[in-house]
């Protein structure tokens, strides 16, 4: 790093810490998913099918998420209806 | 022999990394290498079935006749397959086919090959293909610890915590219930300067990220194209820095303490860095 750099460089993060920011954020991401079952996409997707059978709605708009406690699983399901007018 | 036959004799290390390019087979022939030059019986298996590259690193490729598909088909012996290090007592190379058959391995072979191993030598080194496809996961099956070789850079880094998570769910270990595969951290091509000016993740930077213990840091070093070039593992050049980390990781391996070297900056004059370069 020369003298021009040293001053340019002053405020802006490293590029190194760019990087570990963007990696804990999609490795957690990806770790959170590793422990779902194999059907869940797929389930998904139908139950998304269903719904718009019957109300208007984006894939975005339903959230899914399975959490294990000790004992039990919990499958939550979290869908956005458009407004009703 | 069946699937339940025990292998319990030889540790089998797998060394993998997800992502190609990041010194899986450099780092094999190294550490089996200095495994062997501790006076352990160890055997280094090419798994990369139909792009043989280990017996190029190890400096053995004019010797091969027989390779580890002919074994598993029983179209040759062991001993017959197994090339013995020319420069290391204790050491053997098997080579993978060259094959573009998929399927030439099977678990059940690889079992038996592994097995029929494990009667004879202390230490099984299994040089994993890149990718997290079949011959990937066969490489690391049978694994009772694994050397993740790790770039310090972001898609490497992913792909490492992606073959963790292989390690963690579909090796036999992890189907078994058995106590987890031995994760260690190998960081490779590592640029001390790099690190200092910001540009590259530091080794806690990606300690944080995997969360796995290290069992190395290798320099960048220009030992290791010249090795390459030669047939010789790098850890035989005590010269070189890279040489001597392998050789620092591999005493780590074996339950020694070494503290990390070769990662200070190397210290230039007040003009050149005035001027910068």
């Amino acid at each position: 790093m020369g003298i021009f750099d040293y001053f340019k460089s002053k405020n802006a993060p490293s590029s190194a810490s760019v990087a570990k920011d963007r990696l804990q954020i999609i490795v957690a991401h990806e770790r959170s998913k590793r422990h779902q079952p194999d059907y869940l996409p797929q389930m998904q997707q139908e139950i998304i099918d269903v719904i718009r059978k019957y109300v208007n709605i984006g894939s975005e708009d339903v959230q899914i998420q399975l959490d294990n406690t000790d004992d039990c699983s919990v499958l939550e399901l979290n869908v956005t209806l458009p407004d009703q007018n | 022999m069946g699937l339940s036959g025990d292998t319990a004799l030889a540790k089998i290390i797998v060394v993998t990394s997800g992502k190609g390019g990041v010194g899986k087979t450099t780092s094999s022939a190294a550490i089996g290498t200095g495994i062997a030059l501790k006076g352990h019986k160890t055997v280094i298996i090419d798994f990369d079935v139909g792009l043989r590259n280990l017996d190029l690193i190890m400096g053995c490729e004019r010797r091969v006749v027989y390779d580890f598909v002919n074994v598993i088909n029983k179209e040759a012996t062991l001993s017959q397959a197994l090339i013995k290090d020319k420069r290391t007592a204790g050491l053997f190379i098997l080579p993978a086919s060259q094959t573009r058959d998929k399927d030439a391995l099977t678990i059940e072979g690889v079992q038996e090959v592994l097995n029929d191993l494990a009667k004879d030598f202390d230490y099984i080194i299994c040089d994993s293909p890149a990718g997290i496809e079949k011959g990937a996961q066969m490489a690391l099956y049978f694994a009772d610890a694994a050397i993740v070789v790790t770039n310090p850079e972001v898609s490497s880094v992913r792909d490492s915590d992606r073959i963790l998570g292989i390690l963690q769910s579909k090796s036999k270990r992890a189907e078994e219930g058995k106590e987890p595969i031995e994760e260690h951290l190998l960081l490779t091509r590592y640029h001390p300067g790099r690190v200092a000016s910001g540009e590259m993740l530091s080794v806690s930077d990606v300690e944080d990220i995997l969360a796995i213990p290290l069992i190395g840091v290798i320099p960048e070093s220009e030992a290791v194209l010249k090795a390459s070039n030669q047939g010789t593992p790098v850890i035989l050049d005590t010269e070189s820095e890279a040489g001597l980390a392998y050789m620092d990781a591999v005493d780590r391996l074996m339950g020694e303490e070494r503290p990390l070297r070769f990662l200070e900056v190397q210290k230039k004059g007040f003009i050149k860095r005035l001027l910068g370069g």
